[in-house]
């Protein structure tokens, strides 16, 4: 068995010529500290981001992007298709885990300050990565074409629309016309299996080509002690695989065990549903606008909500290059505080949208 | 046979054997399911010449019953033979050429509209498109 | 700027036409019982009040086109002139409203449709004939349809919207001290509630479910006497009338002089009819007159037990399907189709009142085979489920050796380095 496996190996390797790829891999070194744990997470969110794109795959053999068969054929795949159930409840839910654990990722970096010099594009497409992520799960939320989806659809382009000046436009752009129809669903369905997947995958491109070529950010505690190392390939490589595993069974058990729903088909006729909210990862930008009275001081309250969040989003973004301390390597407190306040502000917002159903009503 | 050797051959070879756990339903997947489409959106509802005119037939569109009709004109017409009133199924009556719901005396003309009773809305109607030997009958647009 | 001479004559024409115009104005609008009405308070203060929201308000009418007097008039006394009738006696009501709603030329300027034999219809009701009598405790036009504030009963709000009928009889009707001298009973509303009818009308809002007015008529009320009762409920159940009256029971009831289906079902209280209404058990109808032994009592158990049977069958596979979407599988197909079962059960219970055995077992078979085809799908669900399950168990299985592998693994790695 060695033998063959070695000849093949001798004869890819003179055509490929692996040598430079194997030493480079041999030499690549993962500090080991008491923060390494959280170094697993930008992995398993590639491992996550992989079985998203191979259900996907195997979704578009059997789904139609039409309002009269969106939600037939869903129907169709969870009913009829041979472990079609188990294809699509995989996706459904490994794209809400795949969010929760890129907020955790960005959390971790961001406290551990990996941000800093050299990595600040690491951290600005990791951001874009983020935000393109979201709009996957925005877009393809509507796919099903289910009560929840339209109405939730609805909702979050509402309130795109609502930004100033460039809002109805833009809200116009994104549904393909006035209002969520036929337009929208195959614009959505665009966003999602060619234009969102083409931009992730030149941004994962250049984020995981930054992490080999930089290495482990080691955090300013620990980098002046001396810490152990292990080799990249293999023992990282096999300690990634057992947290790959651990998710596997955890998404297996989910969805065996809560299946996700079909759903009722959209009627655009009927009244929005009570209590109508977009998917959780927007919950927490959902419910301060819900909470934020009509006029504060001269200004419109939605509009000042909508103008902090994106302020708010371009200090995230540009905190490599804001954080001072931190670019020299020196203890920054200040930002971890922020980072803590972002952080319970979102968690509380969405455990409010939850907990206090009818908010802001 | 070394410790080394046998952990090295426990894992390849129970990743082999979870591998094909994995590929063995995605191949069930891909091969074709038996109900070969989602959505029946065209049903052969009759035979040309099975109905005599001014007569009706009832047949399964899906999950719900519609009802085929040959009117007294020679015109088929197909529409929903579910009752927009409580969901009993309607029943072509020649004595008027009407579709009549004997639940509670809900009546509908040829074209679905509601022409006396309790029924709020008017029936679905269908396309009918006559091929060869088989009359098919479609959802509209 | 320049004045010209036209300008001036336009202005002079304009001002003089005002000044002609003002008064008319003022006098069109000026209503003096409303002005002094809502100054007073309570009782003399809602009528003013309430006509701002009544149908006549809106055709034009007002305060003198029923009680007399002159509205322009601010003083009292010169207001309440020799036209003025003030308040109408309850026994003088009816012909009041009639004075304009009989008059057929007259309604015809205002709404052309709208029926003008009110009053000769009130004169057959039971309320027209006792307040002939002298009786003024019945019920008058004002009673139902109120007074300042009347409107169309096609107006949700209005006291004759289908909705709110009910509660404008049992104002009356319901009231056991009220009605003592009268010695009908008052539960009729309270009986209504509970009936199948009331739930279309008020859960529902199927505003073609009967109330008060749909059986016992409104201007005309009288209860239908035994013969009638058959016809009343016929209006919305035509198909079991017609069974009923092919079936042998017809004969039977007329000769006994019973009436048609309320002996069965009630009147008030008219409630979804379960099978529980058939057989020999307590409770069933059939008892009521086939006595042990006969062919009524066999016929009655027969049915009882298909329908039983039937209805076991559709209630084990809705159970199945509940089990099987529980744990997770999709079965709104065969939900579908058990919806369609229940359709043939609604059919078949209609099939009872025409007592035709074969007919109803001919139906009921039609049930049948689809039901075979429900509880297929169901087992093939259950069955799907506990696939799932077992495959991940394997999948878990062999993930969790995979895992302890690597554990193992990585620990020798550890060791080694």
């Amino acid at each position: 068995m060695n033998r063959f496996a070695r000849n093949i190996y001798a004869y890819l390797d003179e055509r490929f010529k692996f040598e430079g790829l194997i030493a480079y891999s041999k030499h690549k070194k993962v500090p080991e500290h008491e923060y390494s744990f959280w170094y697993y997470f930008g992995g398993i969110s590639l491992f996550l981001a992989g079985i998203q794109i191979a259900t996907g795959i195997m979704l578009l053999l059997y789904y139609t992007p039409s309002i009269d068969a969106a939600h037939e054929s869903v129907q169709f795949i969870m009913s009829s298709v041979k472990f079609g159930w188990l294809i699509r409840s995989v996706h459904s839910w490994t794209a809400n885990i795949l969010i929760g654990i890129l907020f955790v990722h960005m959390f971790s970096t961001f406290f551990l300050k990996a941000y800093r010099k050299p990595r600040e594009l690491t951290w600005i497409t990791g951001f874009f990565l983020l935000v393109l992520f979201m709009a996957f799960g925005f877009s393809g939320y509507l796919l099903p074409w289910n009560e929840l989806s339209y109405f939730a659809t609805r909702v979050g382009t509402d309130i795109a629309g609502s930004l100033p000046l460039i809002g109805p436009w833009l809200k116009t752009v994104i549904l393909g016309g006035p209002s969520v129809s036929q337009a929208t669903l195959s614009r959505f369905f665009w966003f999602h299996v060619a234009l969102l997947p083409l931009a992730a995958f030149f941004l994962m491109a250049i984020h995981v080509l930054l992490v080999q070529t930089l290495g482990m950010s080691v955090p300013i505690k620990i980098k002046d002690k001396t810490h152990k190392e292990i080799s990249f390939f293999p023992d990282f490589i096999y300690k990634d695989a057992l947290g790959w595993t651990l998710i596997l069974v955890l998404i297996g058990v989910v969805c065996v065990f809560l299946p996700w729903e079909v759903g009722k088909k959209a009627d655009p006729f009927t009244a929005t549903p009570l209590g109508i909210k977009p998917e959780w990862y927007f919950t927490f930008m959902f419910t301060t606008l819900k909470l934020v009275p009509g006029h504060v001081l001269f200004f419109e309250g939605e509009q000042l909500v909508i103008l902090a969040i994106m302020v708010g989003a371009v200090i995230w973004l540009l905190a490599p290059y804001l954080d001072r301390k931190a670019a020299r390597d020196k203890p920054s407190p200040f930002f971890t505080w922020l980072g803590i306040a972002i952080l319970l502000y979102i968690i509380v917002l969405t455990v409010l949208t939850y907990a206090v159903p009818r908010i802001g009503q | 046979m070394n410790r080394r050797r046998f952990i090295n051959l426990f894992t390849g070879g129970s990743f082999a054997a979870t591998l094909a756990a994995f590929l063995y339903p995605v191949i069930r997947y891909v091969l074709p399911p038996k109900q070969a489409e989602a959505v029946q959106k065209k049903v052969a509802a009759a035979k040309v010449g099975e109905l005599a005119p001014n007569s009706a037939k009832i047949f399964k569109f899906g999950s719900t019953p519609a009802v085929l009709i040959n009117t007294s004109e020679g015109k088929l017409v197909a529409l929903s033979a579910v009752c927009t009133h409580l969901t009993c199924t309607v029943t072509y009556e020649t004595s008027t050429g009407t579709l009549y719901c004997p639940c509670h005396n809900g009546r509908f003309d040829m074209a679905g509209h509601v022409i006396s009773g309790p029924p709020p809305k008017p029936l679905e109607v269908y396309d009918v498109e006559v091929a060869g030997p088989d009359i098919f009958v479609a959802k509209r647009g | 700027m320049k004045e010209t001479a036209m300008t001036k004559r336009l202005i002079f024409l304009a001002a003089l036409t005002g000044l002609v115009l003002l008064p008319a104005a003022v006098f069109a609008q000026k209503n003096s019982c409303l002005e002094c009405h809502r100054g007073l308070d309570a009782e003399l203060k809602a009528p003013a009040v309430g006509f701002a929201g009544d149908v006549h308000q809106e055709f034009g009418l007002s305060c003198k086109d029923c009680h007399g007097g002159n509205p322009a008039q601010d003083d009292v006394d010169k207001a309440k002139d020799k036209t003025f009738k003030g308040a109408p006696k309850r026994a003088a009501i009816p012909e009041l409203c009639a004075s304009c709603h009989a008059d057929a030329a007259y309604m015809r300027r205002f709404n052309p449709s709208l029926r003008v034999d009110q009053l000769s219809q009130y004169a057959t009701s039971r309320h027209g004939q006792l307040l002939k009598k002298g009786d003024a405790k019945v019920a008058v036009c004002t009673d139902c349809h109120g007074v300042h504030g009347i409107q169309t009963a096609k107006y949700p709000k209005s006291q004759t919207f289908p909705w709110n009928i009910p509660q404008t009889c049992a104002r009356c009707h319901s009231d056991a001290a009220y009605m003592k001298p009268y010695g009908i009973p008052t539960d009729q509303m309270a009986k209504y509630k509970e009936s199948v009818h009331a739930a279309a009308l008020f859960d529902k809002k199927d505003m073609s479910a009967p109330t008060c007015n749909s059986c016992h008529g409104n201007h005309g009320a009288v209860p239908p006497d035994v013969k009638s009762i058959g016809s009343v409920c016929r209006q919305c159940h035509p198909s079991t009338g017609d069974l009923f009256a092919k079936g042998p029971h017809k004969k039977a009831f007329d000769d006994m002089g019973l009436s048609e289906c309320e002996a069965c079902h009630g009147n008030h209280k008219i409630v979804p009819p379960t099978t529980a209404m058939l057989g020999t058990a307590d409770g069933s109808v059939c008892l009521q007159c086939h006595d042990k032994g006969s062919k009524g009592y066999a016929a009655a158990g027969e049915l009882r037990t298909l329908f039983d049977g039937f209805e076991s069958r559709v209630a084990a596979n809705a159970a199945v399907l509940d089990v099987a979407e529980k744990k997770g599988v999709e079965v709104s197909d065969p939900v579908y189709k058990l919806k369609d079962v229940n359709t043939v059960l609604v059919s078949a219970k209609n099939l009872v009142h025409g007592l035709s055995l074969p007919d109803i077992k001919k139906k009921l078979a039609e049930g049948d085979s689809t039901l075979t085809d429900v509880e297929k799908a169901g087992q093939n669900a259950l069955d799907e489920a506990k696939f799932r399950r077992k495959g991940l168990i394997i999948a878990t299985f062999f993930l969790a050796l995979f895992g302890v592998a690597l554990f193992f693994k990585i620990r020798s790695m550890h060791k080694a380095g």
